[in-house]
């Protein structure tokens, strides 16, 4: 009866994936098409074949981070929502840096690149972070305001000072070896060691959180801030850590970005991955390994949705899906509040309390 | 007790009550009977069930198996909601209030005074002032509850369920937090409310209490009953041995010892509360090694803003605190616990655990980030749960498993970790600040056994108590504290309990011995 909580939470999401395709189906019926074709053209989008599914790992890379980004976050306690902002800002400064290490060898220009979209992630979140500690403003609402400080001033860059060529506003291109290897190049899509590094933060994420004394000091912050300072474990320096580290996957998703898929930073270069990876950790349950399910469920759906939309059926119908999803997910105790319903009803029936 | 139909006598009956909880049967197979009007004293180890059987009374928690009447009729308690409709209401042993809110607003929550669709602030105010006043249990109905003390959060606890009119009370250890005059009230209360035809069921650990307010007692043990009692026609011996299944020893032995160096001088110490006021108003005492100094004062008079700032964790406005002749004023809590300070802090679930991490992660909270327990950043999970092990065994924390969350065990269990935790760190300065709240009596033997071995191995401690047997069977010397400043010194053995309680009412030593009062 009483189902264990490791159990549940992998059960729960998978639960809901399952029923927000139900009531999609519902939808798509609805409007006039036959859902099972729907989803077959869905799953054959995403996964019909080889350059298909390159396509949706390289989806999925970015996703992965922004769902650790914020997943991370949670553990800390701290409520991240500026992943997209500090994505931005990891994929300006990896771009301007890139953009000069043309003398520099692979070896070392792709960590340089690498390093400096983590450092501007957690620098842009860890003034949030800053913000809280000393102020106690809340990171909900500094993390927006810098997501469209970053916005405007990645907007900004490639209108003016960076701007290259006419058409969409664009920087420059990086130089070649800041660029990600190409494992594998299918029909114009180019797969790189981008998931390979997103999987392995993700396991440093895990070690980090399980292993070490400062996850456990971050997650002690989380939990209860006044039995750490009691513990002596400084609340501020851990919130500025825990949003720093936060944002430094955020970063790394922008610098991914960057040197694998555009090689150059556009407006449009992050495109609401930041708010998926609110989503993303919400359905991978904060967890490293549940994050990785979650975006490639997410990375599926979109590249899926691409294929439906040609097959006449809006794409917007994933959307549907991903918020039915999240909305179950989020709302687990609602799942629970009704088994427990059911549950007192059945007692209800048996004898009843007068009121 | 042979199956009967007819319960109407009783106001509740719990008949074959079992709860499981993963790995632990917390209730086996439990019959209560709590006659009509009857003050029900339910008593037992840390970790009996005590706290589980209520909270299944109450709603809380559904019982896997068994039935439970309210005066004789068969009911299913669904929730909190259907208790109350059914006239039951409870005070927790841990505070359900809402940290923000003042007191007013806690105790009409959920039933709130309304002008028009509006709250009604003024009437719940004044009718939060007049209960109070009417039971004697003052408190400040416009303070925040997270400004105000543990002792202070127990009286809005209890007016709380006083407001909603319950004719079936269930107090869990309301009297763990209260000092003897403000339980003395509260007993006040109970027998008129017993007057007024109100039933009462009390979980305490303190058997005089048990003997003075009740009629009947229940006697738990690992789950189940041990014993149904008249309690007019026992002893606290008796309950005792049923309890713990052994005799025990109602008080320690403390051998004569000669302080050695002072380890913790404060001098002229002045800290301010939560809402900006003094509350320790110019302190200065010493603590030698190998000494214990009771602190005795009623909850609220400064004691918790001391310890706070000895500890690191509030700010001191002006004095000094020495520590092995070093200044420490205003250290960080980290550097204290590396000076060889422990503290055993007044209200353990805001301070003392994480009650959301595993017990073994508590074990070492404050020692998480040093050897053998983390090397290099690294923890090493193997020697953190052989050391949870040890200190889970020799302090008989319950169950002996430390993978369960410190959440997950009974309060006097999460009060054991807490000691184990501290006292097994080598203290060379030890702050205990109601170390034994909520313990069972076995359990506070063991604890003042060890308090007084840390003492004769050099240690130099603070003990802050609102128990005064505490205060007298462990100090070397007692100072007691009253609005924020010390009254006067005393040894145990040249003074009594009234003496001390005096003094605790704001009397000076001199108007005390000179027989002003
Ligand atoms: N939510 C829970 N999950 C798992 N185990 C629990 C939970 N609540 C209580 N327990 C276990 O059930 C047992 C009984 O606990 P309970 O709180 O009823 O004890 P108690 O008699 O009230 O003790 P105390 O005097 O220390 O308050 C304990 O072993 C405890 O660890
Ligand atoms: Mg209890």
């Amino acid at each position: 009866m009483m189902i264990e909580s490791r159990v549940r939470s992998i059960l729960v999401p998978i639960l809901a994936v399952l029923i927000a395709l139900l009531i999609a189906s519902i939808i798509i019926l609805l409007i006039g098409k036959n859902p099972l074709m729907a989803y077959a053209v869905m799953l054959k989008g995403a996964f019909g074949s080889v350059r298909d599914l390159t396509n949706t790992i390289v989806k999925t890379t970015p996703l992965i981070l922004t769902g650790l980004a914020v997943g991370f976050g949670f553990r800390a306690g701290v409520f991240n929502i500026g992943a997209e902002g500090q994505m931005a800002m990891g994929a300006l400064f990896a771009t301007i840096v890139g953009m000069n290490l043309g003398t520099v060898p692979p070896f070392l220009a792709i960590p340089i690149t690498m390093f400096v979209g983590m450092l501007m992630g957690a620098i842009w979140a860890g003034i949030a972070g800053f913000l809280k500690a000393k102020t106690g403003a809340h990171e909900v609402i500094t993390t927006i305001m810098l997501n469209w400080i970053a916005y405007y001033l990645g907007n900004y860059m490639v209108a003016a000072p960076l701007a290259v060529g006419s058409g969409t506003p664009k920087s420059p291109e990086i130089s070649a070896s800041a660029r990600l290897p190409v494992i594998i190049s299918v029909q114009a899509i180019d797969l790189t060691p981008g998931i390979i590094i997103a999987i392995i933060a993700a396991v440093i994420m895990y070690f980090l959180l399980e292993r070490t004394s400062m996850g456990y000091e971050i997650k002690a912050v989380g939990f209860n801030p006044y039995a750490s300072e009691y513990g002596g474990i400084s609340v501020s320096k851990n919130v500025v850590l825990s949003m720093a580290v936060s944002g430094a996957l955020a970063g790394l998703a922008g610098a991914l970005e960057v040197m694998g898929l555009h090689h150059r930073y556009l407006g449009a270069l992050t495109a609401g991955k930041g708010f998926d990876g609110i989503s993303i950790a919400l359905i991978g349950q904060n967890h490293p390994i549940g994050i990785i399910f979650a975006a490639f469920l997410i990375g599926s759906l979109r590249t899926g949705s691409n294929a439906m939309q040609f097959a006449g059926i809006s794409k917007h119908i994933v959307m549907i899906i991903q918020g039915i999803v999240i909305f179950l997910v989020a709302a687990d105790r609602i799942v629970r509040t009704m088994m427990d319903y059911a549950k007192y009803k059945r007692m209800k029936s048996e004898v009843g309390v007068e009121g | 007790m042979e199956e009967r139909k007819d319960y109407s006598e009783y106001a509740v009956v719990m008949k074959g009550i079992t709860k499981r909880f993963p790995g632990v049967l917390a209730n086996d197979h439990v019959d209560l009977f709590v006659r009509n009007g009857e003050i029900h004293a339910i008593v037992g180890e840390n970790g009996a069930g005590k706290t589980t059987l209520m909270n299944q009374l109450y709603g809380l928690l559904h019982p896997d198996e068994g039935k439970i009447y309210i005066r004789g009729k068969e009911v299913k308690i669904r929730g909190p909601g259907d208790a109350i409709r059914l006239g039951i209401g409870m005070v927790h042993q841990h505070f359900m209030l809402v940290k923000t809110l003042t007191v007013a607003e806690n105790v009409v929550l959920g039933s709130e005074t309304k002008k028009g669709f509006l709250f009604d602030l003024r009437e719940a105010r004044r009718r939060v002032k007049e209960l109070s006043e009417m039971y004697g249990l003052y408190v400040d109905v416009d303070a925040k509850i997270e400004d105000i003390s543990v002792g202070m959060q127990q009286r809005v606890e209890i007016l709380k369920t006083l407001y909603r009119g319950a004719e079936i009370l269930i107090l869990d250890e309301p009297t763990a937090v209260l000092t003897p005059q403000e339980t003395e009230e509260l007993f006040e209360i109970m027998r008129k409310l017993k007057e007024s035809g109100k039933t009462i069921i009390f979980i305490s650990h303190k058997l005089n209490e048990v003997m003075e307010i009740t009629d009947n007692i229940t006697v738990m043990r690992l789950g189940k009953v041990t014993g149904r009692l008249k309690t007019s026609q026992t002893n606290p011996k008796e309950i005792a041995r049923l309890m713990v299944g052994r005799d025990v020893l109602l008080r320690v032995e403390k051998k004569p010892r000669e302080p050695g160096k002072e380890v913790l001088r404060v001098e002229e110490l002045w800290v301010k509360d939560n809402r900006g006021l003094d509350a320790v108003k110019g302190v200065s005492f010493t603590v030698r090694e190998g000494e214990i100094l009771g602190v005795a004062g009623v909850a609220g008079n400064g004691q918790t803003e001391l310890v706070e700032a000895i500890t690191g964790l509030r700010k001191i406005e002006s004095g000094k605190v020495y520590i092995l002749g070093r200044d420490v004023t205003n250290y960080t809590p980290k550097l204290l616990r590396e000076m060889g300070l422990v503290h055993i802090p007044e209200d353990r679930q805001k301070h003392g655990l994480i009650l959301q991490f595993y017990g073994y992660y508590n074990a070492i909270l404050g020692k998480h980030y040093k050897s053998p327990f983390c090397y290099e950043g690294v923890l090493n999970l193997k020697n953190i749960m052989d050391h949870a092990k040890k200190i889970y065994e020799m302090f008989d924390v319950r169950p002996r498993d430390p993978k369960i969350p410190a959440g997950n065990l009974s309060g006097g269990n999460q009060q054991k970790l807490i000691l184990a935790r501290e006292m097994s760190s080598n203290p060379k300065f030890a702050l205990f600040a109601q170390p034994t709240r909520g313990l069972d009596i076995g359990a506070i033997e063991y604890i003042h056994k060890n308090i007084l071995k840390l003492r004769d191995m050099g240690v130099g401690i603070l003990l802050i108590s609102m128990e005064l047997e505490e205060i007298f069977s462990l100090s070397d010397r007692i100072i007691v504290m009253y609005e924020g400043e010390i009254m006067g010194e005393l040894k145990p053995e040249e003074t009594n309990f009234e003496e001390v309680g005096l003094l605790m009412a704001g009397h000076t030593l001199q108007e005390v011995r000179s027989g002003v009062v």
